[in-house]
């Protein structure tokens, strides 16, 4: 539900950091959590918003640098994706020119 | 339990797609268990359908609830004063709970948005199979707790059929033999006399053959 919220609120991608696969405190949290993204992913997608805008990792909370690396690559990605749909349309909605209309 | 599982997102925006207001309405009994209908759900589908419509330039006002129960009045009576400020209601519960709310509010379209499958158990998280169909007429007794009529794939009153082998019902592999399930728990419970005599032919009146149904309790009554 967070991941929708995060989306609905005009988020242009959302990542969710979960421990290493077999360290997770909660034993299996973290392969229920990957398992909720990919149904998340798959409505994004069924409604046009696009599944790809939300994604899983896995990393321990050591791996600082990693956790750069990821943020980086999320960024990079979603970037490239353009702004979300939703958020366009909430501009539009709003009388505001979507970025790409301003420039 | 009632098992249920969600309609395609893509089949209930078909039903909602021209409308200027949508409660989306959980259940918090069955559906809620079976991870189809409750609140969780109910948020996540009304969340869904706010973005579509956002995406359509609509400002389309999608709200979302969830009922005790949608098979009981007072519950459902709690929807009185806010349905008028909808168009359309999207049930989440399973079909009893649909029908009571169309039963209730008249004029309001009440549209399913899950598909009620069977009445079942939770085998682990996320999987639910069909132990019973509710035939009103419990053998259950002389079966050895395994009921022939939800897990023999043909209803029989007297198997196994030719089509059991090793075990598995020939439907599919993956599929248990009812038959063969009671032949074992008779066998552990010291009763396979029970096949030398064959079970009478079931009286399907208590089941859907004899039409809808209905119960009354006296004692229970007002």
């Amino acid at each position: 539900m967070h991941l929708m919220t995060a989306m609905e609120e005009g988020a242009d991608g959302v990542f969710v950091a979960g421990c290493l696969e077999g360290d997770c405190h909660y034993q299996a949290g973290n392969l229920r959590a990957k398992k909720r993204v990919a149904y998340v992913r798959e409505i994004l997608d069924k409604i046009g918003v696009g599944g790809e805008r939300v994604a899983m990792y896995n990393l321990s909370a050591g791996q600082g640098p990693r956790f750069a690396e990821i943020a980086r690559e999320m960024t990079e990605k979603i970037r490239a994706l353009g702004p979300s749909p939703i958020r366009i349309a909430k501009r539009k909605a709003a009388g505001r020119p979507t970025t790409e209309e301003a420039a | 339990m009632i098992i249920a599982k969600p309609k395609p997102i893509e089949e209930i925006i078909d039903l909602v797609k021209d409308l200027k207001s949508v409660l989306v309405a959980g259940c918090d009994g069955c559906v809620t268990v079976c991870e189809a209908g409750g609140m969780k759900e109910a948020q996540v589908l009304a969340s869904a359908l706010r973005m579509y419509f956002r995406q359509q330039g609509k400002d389309t006002k999608v709200e979302e609830t969830s009922l005790t129960r949608q098979c009981d009045r007072p519950y459902i009576a709690q929807l009185d004063d806010k349905i008028e400020k909808y168009d359309a209601v999207v049930s989440l519960a399973c079909g009893a709970g649909v029908q009571f709310l169309a039963e209730r509010f008249t004029k309001k379209p009440i549209f399913p948005g899950v598909n009620t499958c069977f009445i079942g158990v939770t085998e682990e998280k996320g999987e639910w199979t069909e132990r019973c169909q509710a035939c009103g007429d419990c053998i259950l007794a002389t079966t050895g707790g395994i009921c022939p009529i939800a897990r023999c794939s043909k209803r029989m009153s007297n198997g196994p059929c030719g089509g059991s082998s090793s075990g598995k019902c020939e439907i599919s592999k993956e599929t248990a033999c009812g038959w063969h399930l009671i032949y074992e728990r008779l066998k552990e419970l010291g009763q396979l006399d029970r096949f030398e005599k064959p079970n009478d032919p079931k009286n399907w009146a208590t089941s859907r053959d004899g039409g809808p149904r209905k119960i009354i309790k006296e004692v229970s009554q007002a």
